[in-house]
């Protein structure tokens, strides 16, 4: 391809092409090149985490002798030997008592259980670097040798609430918490955004209110989330005095936050609902709200649907005005209703990924992980729905 | 022939009814709106009683939980523009070279997996940034620099501004692909016509056309990394620091707002309702830089009459 | 047999009239839709050819084969030659960008850029190195909007957007843009069709005053306009050329039947 040699006679042979040519190569590969760094930051990024986050779906147990007897409920450091009690996980001896309670057959035996590890050397059975004494990590390498300290796969990570011992924490709180706050989260903002949206696609006049609604509309979707926090303390909590920390309180301010997205895919959905539908029912002597409630918002329903689910997956990674409600206080139960104190998972990940010891880092990860997978099947569930029901005029 | 059935009474009163229900329904966006504006406000007026307002906005001592306490925000205001700044510098390019790559230069499959890709950059939670950027990219700063024997904080404003302008690129590359797209294909045939590269074209037809979408986008891109709150609490630094060092660190309007409201003041001490004062110049800052953005693109769609955007 | 005589007379008629453009076996295909058959023919020098013919029958297509404008189309397949200037401008060694500085084109609907009525006359011919910026350039400018029958009702407001002038206007602002860069051939796709007819008036005028300089050729759905400016004539109908002579000679003594349904208007 010479297009830029002078051969003899080619009367198109134009000189100063050949810099112009080379200009357009590089703009060309500068915008090639700008989407790949964000994609391969994005695979980076979410390998990343991975990375990270895998090591917490497991947790090192031992295999020891357990006492269960008067002394060991009382002390329950008792209940094992002394060379393992520096390796043993003190949350897992703290439970020897209800244990004891709900298995009475285990009184007065002596079993070999598989025991949780405290979380140092589970991060150097995890390859970290850890200051551990000599006396410790040889009786560590005995274990290893018999095959008795091992990795299993970390229940408690899905089964415990918070912990100020991480091998003993979990993400379980935090995801119920979560239900609860978006439970509050959307029997608030649907309802309202849906008969926002309603209101302004069928009801309104054009007319100087409508024209307020909008613009107010999309000033509140142009809001940082952090300002609803300030909202949500100085009103609903000092103001309407609802407990701090509460889903409800925390559902409110972010169904605030989530209206506006509802409100804007569910006009959406209303406006492409053809004018023939309601044409159609008008002819048959409906009245309004008959045309709008029995034909148009099924057909639009689907949009609806989907602008929902976009919102929710919104709503589930806010952080900052929950933080400013109170939302991250330390919640080692799962809240019992939406008045009590709870957390929610991306608050959780955050006071995690504040937290001194090692092992916190890789829950962090895991709880990422956790959340990024609910918000990924979410999406793809919205997408999935809107392919599924596009109905195509 | 029957005559007509008149409406009932019923159903009018029903049908009025329900009207007002909804029309309620929109009007509480409304009162959010100055439900949040009031709110803060109340609250940083009565700040701005304890405190003075004129060494709010110029002074440039920070410090709260002393008896004497101080609250110039000029170093605060100062990291949040370098952030933004940082953050702004990386998305711009980076966001307008992608939405020119996918409307100049993809085919159309090629365009249609691209963009959700980029969707998914939007969709992570901040929170997740503040933590990639406090574990992975600020470490990774720090050694960098290292090795040119510099020393940059584990805390710089150059590792949040970097995530942040991370966080930021779909919405310049997503708004910015809409409007160049919107430019008429007539004109980049005429231009081509002429002679002019594609290069050339796009340089000097479709972007200047395109500007005042791409203004738009960066304006709103801007909004979003002034009111980011939980990149820089994770990754960005807690005290007060007027530099031009990117690699020291430096905090923004948002940390000071958690970090005001997290402790164990009295609320209605000078300390708690500094964030309140924040919050309101966060507010008017975001709200006018919305308006502006709004009024652009309301200006572009008259010209080219999109509706798609 | 007719193919053979009409390509022999054609040459002798090439050696008679210069042929500045010359078309050999053309064929193109949008994917795996044939649309163009093997399109034989010469376009002469400082002469304006209409291409005239039903709606789709590709003479917008052949129209865009002569500048490569067609290559911007995706899935779209050429074979054969086109000789500009006895070079082909589809040979491996010919730039696109080049071709298209030597033959330019004039769009249906007017395209101004959103710039001053200066700017989009200088636009072309300053990247293309031809004027430098200044007194060289104002004078390429000035002689682009005369030659264009412009000049006297811009000369005042050569700054003003070359969108605020009306629709003749503007066509005439991108006429004055397109010899601007110093074309050999000038391509106009319909070029009236948007048009009041006081303005199409003024435009045929100009493309007669033009031809002096210029090779024109014309696509047009307009029979009459064909008849009012052009030399010669084509007519094309799905991707065949069916008849190609002198402008008189089509209209008034067409020698294939399908031209003559066409002209009498028997199909439109």
């Amino acid at each position: 391809m010479n297009k830029l040699k002078n051969t003899s006679d080619n009367p198109f042979y134009d000189p100063g092409l050949r810099k112009r040519h080379a200009q357009a190569k590089r703009f060309k590969l500068f915008s090639i090149a700008s989407i790949v760094f964000a994609i391969a930051f994005l695979v980076f990024f979410l390998g990343d985490m991975i990375v990270k986050g895998l090591p917490a779906f497991q947790q090192t147990y031992m295999l020891v002798e357990v006492t269960y007897n008067e002394k060991s409920i009382n002390s329950t450091r008792k209940a094992i030997d002394k060379k393992y009690r520096r390796i043993v996980s003190r949350a897992w001896l703290r439970d020897i008592p209800a244990m004891v309670e709900n298995q009475p057959e285990l009184m007065g035996t002596t079993q070999m259980t598989w025991v949780l590890v405290n979380h140092q050397i589970d991060q150097y059975m995890k390859g970290h670097y850890y200051k551990i004494k000599d006396k410790i990590l040889s009786t560590v390498k005995d274990k290893q040798a018999k095959g008795e300290i091992e990795l299993h796969f970390n229940r408690n990570f899905f089964t415990h609430g918070d912990s100020k011992i991480p091998e003993n924490s979990g993400i379980k709180s935090a995801i119920i918490g979560s239900v609860l706050t978006l439970i509050v989260t959307m029997l608030i903002a649907f309802p309202l955004g849906v008969m926002t949206a309603v209101y302004l696609e069928e009801f309104a006049e054009d007319n100087r209110w409508s024209q307020i609604i909008e613009i107010n509309i999309n000033n509140l979707a142009a809001i940082p989330s952090i300002l609803f926090g300030l909202l949500g303390l100085a009103v609903f909590i000092n103001l309407f005095g609802m407990p701090r920390s509460s889903p409800m309180v925390g559902g409110l301010t972010l169904a605030l936050m989530t209206l506006p997205i509802i409100i804007v895919s569910a006009r959406a959905a209303l406006r492409s609902v053809p004018d023939s539908i309601r044409q159609a029912g008008y002819g048959l002597g409906l009245t309004k709200i008959q045309v709008v409630q029995d034909h148009v918002l099924p057909l639009a329903f689907p949009g609806i649907m989907t602008g929902s689910i976009i919102g929710l997956s919104q709503a589930m990674g806010e952080t900052a005005p929950l933080i400013i409600i109170g939302m991250i206080a330390f919640i080692p139960d799962s809240p019992g209703s939406i008045f009590q104190a709870a957390t929610v998972m991306p608050a959780q990940i955050f006071t995690w990924a504040g937290m001194p010891e090692r092992a916190y880092v890789e829950r962090t990860a895991a709880g990422i992980m956790v959340l990024l997978s609910i918000l990924i099947s979410l999406n793809a569930l919205a997408i999935y729905l809107r392919k599924k029901f596009e109905v195509n005029w | 022939m029957r005559p007509f059935e008149s409406k009932t009474r019923h159903n009018e009163v029903k049908e009025k009814l329900i009207k007002i229900l909804l029309f309620c329904a929109a009007a509480v966006s409304v009162l959010t709106t100055f439900g949040v504006l009031f709110s803060i406000l109340f609250e940083a007026i009565e700040f701005f009683q304890m405190r003075s307002f004129w060494y709010f906005i110029t002074g440039t001592e920070w410090s709260p939980g002393v008896e004497d306490s101080k609250f110039g925000a000029l170093p605060i205001f100062a990291g949040t523009f370098m952030i933004t700044f940082i953050a702004l510098a990386v998305a711009l390019p980076i966001g307008l070279g992608s939405a020119i790559f996918m409307s100049e230069y993809a085919s159309f499959s090629l365009r249609d997996k691209l963009k959700p890709l980029l969707e998914i950059l939007a969709g992570i939670p901040t929170v997740v940034y503040g933590f990639f950027a406090a574990i992975t990219v600020a470490p990774a700063i720090v050694n960098f620099f290292e090795i040119f024997g510099i020393h940059a904080s584990f805390n710089s404003a150059l590792a949040s501004g970097v995530v942040m302008g991370i966080m930021i690129i779909p919405i310049i590359s997503s708004l910015s692909d809409d409007v160049i797209r919107a430019v008429p294909d007539s004109q980049r045939k005429a231009s081509l016509a002429l002679g002019m590269t594609k290069s050339e074209t796009i340089k000097a037809i479709v972007l200047p056309s395109a500007l005042p979408g791409i203004i738009s986008a960066t304006l709103l891109g801007v909004s979003k990394a002034l009111g980011e709150t939980m990149i820089v609490v994770m990754a960005a630094g807690m005290r007060p620091n007027l530099s031009w060092n990117m690699l020291e660190d430096m905090t923004t309007v948002t940390v000071r707002i958690i970090d005001a409201l997290v402790g164990d003041h009295e609320f209605d001490s000078p300390d708690t309702l500094s964030a309140f004062a924040l919050g309101l110049a966060l507010f008017m800052v975001t709200f006018l830089l919305n308006i502006v953005s709004v009024a652009l693109i309301r200006k572009f769609k008259e010209k080219y009459k999109v509706n798609t955007l | 047999m007719n193919k053979k005589t009409s390509l022999i007379e054609k040459s002798e008629k090439s050696i008679k009239e210069n042929a500045k453009v010359k078309i050999r076996d053309l064929n193109l295909y949008y994917s795996d839709n044939h649309a163009l058959h093997d399109i034989n023919m010469d376009l002469y020098v400082n002469k304006i050819t209409a291409l005239i013919g039903p709606s789709g029958c590709g003479k917008s297509t052949f129209l865009r084969c002569l500048n490569r404008m067609n290559d911007l189309i995706r899935n779209v397949r050429i074979e054969g030659e086109v000789f500009i200037d006895e070079k082909n401008i589809y040979d491996k060694d010919v730039d696109e960008v080049a071709v298209r500085k030597r033959v330019g084109m004039v769009f249906q609907q007017p395209n101004p850029f959103p710039k001053s009525i200066y700017e989009n006359v200088a636009y072309a011919p300053l990247k293309h190195g031809i004027v430098r910026k200044g007194h060289e350039c104002d004078v390429l400018v000035e002689k682009s909007l005369v030659q264009a029958g412009l000049w006297n009702e811009v000369k005042d407001k050569l700054k003003e957007p070359g969108t605020s002038l009306s629709g003749g206007q503007q066509q005439r602002l991108c006429i004055a843009r397109t010899i601007a860069v110093e074309p050999d051939v000038i391509l106009m796709d319909e070029p009236t069709s948007a048009l009041d007819p006081i303005s199409t008036e003024k435009i045929e005028a100009l493309m007669l005053e033009l031809k002096e300089k210029y090779s024109i050729i014309i696509v047009t759905h307009n029979m009459q306009q064909a008849g009012r400016v052009a030399d010669y004539t084509a007519f094309f109908h799905l991707g065949d050329l069916i008849e190609y002579d002198e402008t008189e000679t089509i209209f008034i003594n067409p020698a294939k039947k399908k031209t003559e349904d066409y002209i009498t208007g028997r199909y439109g």
